[in-house]
């Protein structure tokens, strides 16, 4: 493993800055952990709402992680190669959720898939099925503000690519698909994996589409940055060492996958 | 001016001079937002040179802010409770007054398509049922009023706050709910329907002058302008309870 070096010494201004940067990240946590009531965290992590928020936290996260794969691959692949008239339309469309206030994002998807919605009010109808109120509905909310990662990061790789690679590919008889996925797939890998972990992470983190578009049930629609939201209004304590786990598991896959996929060059 | 002189004079508060250009700092419960925000224009009007400034927010979080020294004036919790423990604490300037009284009802979407008509419909869990979360003082409230009707609520959400479960309930994304009446009065979208007498569903709303105001004659003023007929009009037409 090999490590690059700057040789001579970094200028000063930069690594003060640098520092600036880093304490804003550092200092928060540093206020955190000063708030966290280290001897009762045990019984206030272990007791059933916040196992129920963590457990919904991961299930939901993670399929919404799934589903920005399974839809977003495609998106990008085809905002990046195929070229057809409304293209930037599309792609600006694609990104909106990330500039959008969270709580706006909900609303929005309250007026299209709630009972009253767009689409949600035929659904109910024919199928009493409802999204809000389910966890299918926090997994859709966390989908809607987590896939524009996910396309952005894939759709960027994909502009870097060299054509020729692909073009090669396809000279020496590989079919379209084939080409996708022996040759596309393999070479966009490393941002397909960063694109993954970080639409996961903006799942894991969701509140304020998820609260506006599935409500809030203990066990149903209660994800981890929810019960922080609703506890630190009677019981900061509960509060904080909620916050310290939704910390620590952020942390932690972070700096693991960090490590394994795109750091460390 | 005069009018103002003698305000502060007649409360017997005016211990130091509420002259022009002093700031009136209120903390008030979210609950108060649109009733201190019909008071502060009518009450800038009649004391010139006053201004009032609103800080609205979680009484339990405004409260802890008092206690930690930020400088208000006057406090205007959604919760007795809240005022109790700034009692407690040496923190109220004098006795706390009755600002106004609030409700609960159980609102419907307008139309009421779900056919709503007693508390005891909450238990259907075939209907879409809101309430705010327990965490706060409407979930709180709302819990000790079903309680004592002896009705287990089917709660599909619990709302962090009034105002998102009001919008819910008028977006027709829930049958039925507990809200305040101000609420329900507020919106064009709501019916309400008022819960049997008997019921612990009342909320009052005190107001006090802090002991460590920075204004305290204008801080009196306020108090005596909210709690006087004109302001106390503008509280009913939101649909609160004269005091």
């Amino acid at each position: 493993m090999t490590t690059r070096r700057t040789q001579s010494r970094p200028p000063a201004a930069l690594v003060g800055l640098a520092a600036v940067g880093a304490l804003l990240f550092a200092l928060p946590l540093a206020g955190l952990l000063g708030r966290t009531p280290w001897t009762d965290l045990p019984d206030l992590l272990t007791e059933p709402a916040v196992l129920d928020a963590l457990r919904l936290s991961l299930i939901t996260s993670l399929l919404a992680a799934l589903l920005s794969l399974v839809l977003g691959v495609p998106l990008a692949w085809v905002l990046a190669r195929v070229d057809f008239p409304g293209r930037s339309a599309v792609r600006a469309l694609v990104t909106l959720p990330m500039v959008l206030p969270p709580v706006v994002g909900g609303a929005a998807l309250l007026f299209a898939f709630g009972r009253q919605g767009l689409l949600g009010e035929t659904l109910y109808e024919k199928t009493g099925f409802l999204l809000p109120y389910s966890m299918w509905g926090v997994v859709m909310a966390n989908t809607f503000v987590a896939l524009p990662f996910l396309v952005i990061t894939v759709e960027g790789a994909l502009d870097n690519l060299d054509p020729r690679v692909e073009q090669a590919a396809a000279t020496l008889g590989a079919g379209r698909w084939a080409v996708f996925r022996y040759v596309t797939l393999p070479m966009i890998g490393p941002s397909l994996a960063a694109g993954l972990v970080l639409a996961w992470a903006r799942a894991l983190g969701e509140f304020g589409a998820t609260i506006t578009f599935a409500g809030n049930t203990q066990g149903r629609t209660q994800t981890l940055p929810l019960s922080v939201f609703v506890t630190l209004q009677s019981d900061r304590d509960t509060a904080v060492a909620l916050s310290l786990v939704l910390v620590a598991i952020s942390f932690t896959v972070l700096v693991v996958l960090r490590d394994r996929w795109w750091g460390r060059r | 001016m005069a009018a103002l002189v003698a305000s502060a004079c007649s409360s017997g508060a005016g211990r130091s001079g509420a002259g022009s250009g002093s700031v009136v700092r209120v903390f008030a419960a979210a609950s108060l937002a649109e009733a201190f925000s019909v008071i502060e224009p009518r009450f800038e009007a009649a004391h010139p040179g006053i201004d009032l400034q609103v800080d609205v927010g979680a009484s339990s979080t405004l409260r802890a802010q008092i206690l930690e020294g930020a400088p208000a004036d006057v406090f205007a919790p959604a919760d007795v409770a809240d005022m109790e423990i700034l009692l407690d604490a040496g923190a109220v300037d004098g006795t706390p007054s009755v600002l106004a009284r609030n409700r609960l009802v159980l609102a419907t979407p307008a139309g009421n398509s779900a056919g709503v008509d007693s508390i005891d419909d909450l238990a259907d869990p075939s209907l879409l049922v809101g309430l705010c979360a327990e965490q706060v003082p409407c979930g709180r409230l709302a819990r000790r009023t079903l309680a004592a009707a002896g009705v287990e609520p089917s709660v599909d959400t619990d709302e962090p706050d009034v105002r998102s479960l009001a919008t819910k309930l008028a977006a027709g994304e829930l049958d039925a709910g507990i809200v305040y009446r101000t609420d329900a009065v507020a919106s064009d979208h709501i019916d309400s329907l008022d819960l049997a007498d008997g019921l612990p569903a009342e909320l009052v709303h005190l107001i006090a002058v802090l002991d460590a105001a920075p204004n305290p004659g204008g801080a009196a003023s306020l108090v005596e302008f909210a709690l006087s007929s004109d302001g106390q009009q503008l509280l009913r037409e939101l649909g609160f309870e004269a005091r």
